[in-house]
């Protein structure tokens, strides 16, 4: 059983409330903090090698240090809690179930950047979840963790909830920013960065749910401890969640010290593939990352165990590797098709595409229509070569990373896939019957009936 | 002794430029000109805001500058990133450039209409350009085009959304030529549009400029609506006394018939100074107008061929082909006995018996049977 940090009082009733999240030793970060120099927290941080959890995997620390404290000038600190990657959960979890982790987790990030005003911009899709967290605001300011001069400190901080309108482009930082000062949710151009043009042109951070909560145990802990757990550059604990095909879907905490393997098929954890199936597939990071076939999701190119974190989820590049992403874990059990599957996810990228750039708005819309011809057998031979220029010509070629984002899955499948695409195109009747199947990608795991 | 601003030199296609510090890396290359200039479709200087969207001006940064030599690992849009000193930029010598550009085009025009022989902005279209520099000639795309209905915004301006390559020029325009924006994008993806809240007429005395910003013919001028083909029409340099605009502007002759006036535009296809509605689309007597004399249309467009295109003044016409396309050579877009089936090189006319007819060429016999 791995540590759980984030998770660890989850099950305990009413833990959503201020008196019991208090009695199980919450806002202790906040006390400890206070009594520290916003300097010394930011060290702390840098010192625990947290990563951002959102998907990018970026230090926090040093994103913390980048953020210009020009005279005068008021600081943001904005959590992105914008959780709209297909496949991912967790931060949906963290919220709806224990709130005040992440408001603990907010008034030490503002404590440690200055920042007076905060704002938590939600999905509007998550319409009942504000409430709670306005509601754990309110429990917060009523006990005094919030508002004018925090514990004397002379720190003063207030939080706001702002809803999006539901689309997936606000999760980027900069389109996330537009959104929140009331504009169309369209990338930024960068630079410049948030960190010194943001809200309001203000310096500001964006950081996700779960890397905010996680500040609280690197306090609590201090950031060589917490630097401990985990193994190499990935530290700490990290959520996941899993679905798909699996016997227990759900939220995961696991501490990045744990095989695939063990994952998918521990009781602990995932339980094994559903319905006593073979694993066929699976994307390990959210969406947007590429898929990996079974034999390279257990182990790597060079044949050595892959385990769940950062490094060694994204060995071998993206040629015989993938991401760690954003946790989001989709499994595919043996009766998924890859290109049906591909097809769901171009039509999700098509549609979230907010418009502004060439390359995104028109190559997404196209590669739906092919594999969308490709699925239901009106595919030809050469369209997988299209597609697999279109996804080329649009990677990189983009204002943010929506457009690789669009562009890995598909070219992912068609890496790992293509003689399942062929396939498709070969049989253009007897693929709207039936499902490819396994084929040399296999897990040969023996299924245990 | 004033202080000597220290200029940054930068090296696009090997021809070092020194230009100010702030200096985009598209407007340094448009002060060497000629063919290393990325081309722009949403990028407008006299726009603040504008470019980074359209991704034609990608370019390759081979060093970022002399005290950081290491590349620019993405593409970067050479109208929003700035120059610094000791940069190398490479952008026709650059493969990937080029790739990456073909690509834009291509994504540009899966969704365009393609109807230039009934646009209105053919001649002076920026898209027609780029597709004939950068373009391919066939398409790879089989699927239907995203149509629009066309909109009446008001008396004078007509959207064709169909056409609309969304560069956002015309909502910049709104935005800080209009005290008050009535227009802008709806939805996302590739079913965003530009429209009026609920169909509402765009009036405002300087609205009339979207349809000078306008890349494409998406937006085009009520009043000048097929009314000719503007390599028909000759640009004269005309001004009038306007209390409004500078009154500064292009008139289109045909005869003596002024057939639409625009705001004057400088060698890169931008406005130089903003007109008024009343100057646009109102004053269309030549009596109107006081005329100066031939414009002169420096960019290589269809316009100046035929007329006008030395400096105002000349009446003689200029010849040679980089005399008339600003110092570039034409380029051959196909060779037509290659690609041609009724003529093919291989083919001895005068080894086919009697008057030739078309079935000779497809081996059809039966057809010239029939003589």
């Amino acid at each position: 059983m791995g540590r759980k940090l984030l998770l660890e009082h989850a099950g305990a009733e009413g833990i959503r409330y201020y008196d019991v999240y208090r009695k199980k030793g919450g806002y202790a970060s906040v006390e400890k903090a206070l009594k520290m120099t916003p300097e010394a927290i930011v060290e702390e941080v840098k010192k625990s090698g947290l990563r951002g959890r959102g998907g990018a995997g970026f230090p926090t620390g040093l994103k913390w240090s980048f953020i210009a404290k020009p005279e005068g000038v008021p600081r943001h600190l904005v959590c992105n809690a914008d959780e709209s990657e297909p496949g991912t959960f967790k931060d949906r979890y963290l919220m709806e179930f224990i709130p005040h982790l992440l408001i603990e987790g907010l008034i030490v990030s503002s404590f440690a950047l200055g920042s007076n005003t905060t704002y938590i911009y939600i999905r509007g899709e998550y319409a009942w979840i504000p409430d709670i967290l306005e509601q754990a605001i309110a429990e917060a300011k009523a006990n005094g963790w919030l508002g004018k001069n925090i514990l004397g400190s002379g720190f003063d901080c207030e939080i706001y909830v702002q809803r999006g309108a539901g689309a997936y482009i606000c999760g980027e930082e900069t389109a996330l920013i537009e959104s929140l000062e009331g504009k169309r949710g369209n990338p930024r151009i960068k630079p410049p960065f948030p960190a010194i043009k943001g809200v309001w042109d203000r310096p500001t951070v964006v950081n996700n749910v779960e890397t905010l909560a996680a500040i609280v145990p690197v306090i609590n802990l201090g950031g060589e401890e917490y630097a401990k757990i985990g193994v190499g550059r990935s530290t700490g604990t990290k959520l996941i969640s899993a679905c798909g095909n699996i016997n227990k879907p759900g939220v995961y905490e696991i501490d990045m010290t744990i095989s695939v393997e063990e994952f998918i098929f521990s009781d602990e954890y995932c339980g094994g593939i559903a319905n006593s199936k073979k694993l066929k597939a699976c994307i390990p990071g959210g969406s947007s990352v590429p898929i990996l076939p079974a034999n390279l999701l257990l182990k790597t190119a060079k044949g050595e165990t892959r385990y769940m974190n950062y490094e060694s989820l994204s060995d071998g590049g993206f040629a015989t590797g993938s991401m760690m992403g954003s946790g989001g874990f989709v499994v595919l059990d043996e009766d998924q098709c890859v290109v049906k599957h591909t097809y769901t996810l171009a039509r999700f990228y098509r549609h979230e595409s907010c418009g502004q750039c060439s390359p995104c708005r028109e190559g997404t819309g196209w590669m739906e229509k092919i594999l969308k011809n490709i699925d239901t057998g009106k595919g030809k031979m050469s369209d997988i070569d299209l597609l697999w220029d279109i996804q080329r010509k649009i990677e990189g070629n983009t204002i943010c990373p929506l457009g690789d984002a669009a562009a890995w899955p598909v070219a992912a499948a068609i890496r790992h896939f293509r003689d399942e695409f062929e396939w498709h195109v070969r049989n253009p009747e007897e693929c709207l019957r039936r499902n490819y199947g396994l084929a040399h990608y296999a897990d040969e795991r023996e299924v245990v009936a | 002794m004033a202080e000597e601003k220290k200029l940054f030199k930068v090296t696009i296609d090997n021809i070092t430029v020194e230009v100010e510090p702030g200096t985009t890396i598209l407007n340094a290359a448009r002060q060497i000109g000629g063919e290393v200039t990325p081309p722009a479709m949403c990028y407008y200087s006299k726009l603040k805001g504008s470019g980074g969207k359209c991704r034609t001006c990608l370019v390759e940064v081979a060093a970022g500058s002399t005290a950081d030599p290491r590349p620019m690992p993405k593409l970067v849009a050479s109208c929003r990133t700035t120059v610094m000193d000791g940069m190398i930029v490479k952008n026709i010598t650059s493969e990937r450039v080029m790739d990456a550009r073909k690509g834009v085009v291509e994504f540009l025009l899966i969704n365009h209409p393609l109807d230039c022989p009934i646009c209105d902005q053919a001649g002076e279209c920026h898209l027609q350009d780029l597709s004939y520099e950068h373009g391919t000639e066939g398409t790879r795309f089989e699927f239907q085009k995203r149509i629009f209905k066309k909109h009446d915004l008001g008396p004078y301006i007509q959207l064709h959304m169909t056409r609309c390559i969304l560069c956002y020029r015309c909502v910049y325009v709104a935005d800080q030529l209009t005290n008050k924006r009535v227009h802008g994008i709806l939805d996302r993806g590739d079913h965003a549009e530009i429209a009026t809240y609920i169909e509402k007429a765009l009036d405002n005395d300087f609205i009339g400029n979207v349809i000078d910003v306008c890349p494409v013919g998406a937006l085009t001028d009520r009043t000048f609506r097929f009314k000719n083909r503007v390599w028909f029409t000759k640009p004269v340099n005309a001004h009038r006394n306007c209390d409004k605009c500078c009154g500064k502007v292009h008139a289109w002759l045909r005869g003596d018939e002024i057939l639409r006036v625009t705001a004057r535009k400088d060698q890169w296809g931008e406005v130089e100074d903003w007109i008024c509605n009343e100057c646009r689309f109102e004053k269309k007597n030549i009596r109107d107008w006081e005329i100066e004399g031939p414009a002169e249309i420096n960019r290589h467009s269809v316009i100046s061929q035929g007329h006008y295109a030395g400096k105002t003044g000349t009446t003689m016409p200029t010849e040679t082909f980089p005399n008339i396309m600003n110092g570039r050579q034409p380029k051959l877009l196909m060779d037509i006995h290659s690609v041609s089936e009724v003529n093919p090189p291989g083919l001895d006319l005068a080894a086919i018996p009697g008057p030739a007819h078309s079935g000779d060429f497809e081996g059809k016999k039966e057809i010239s049977d029939k003589h």
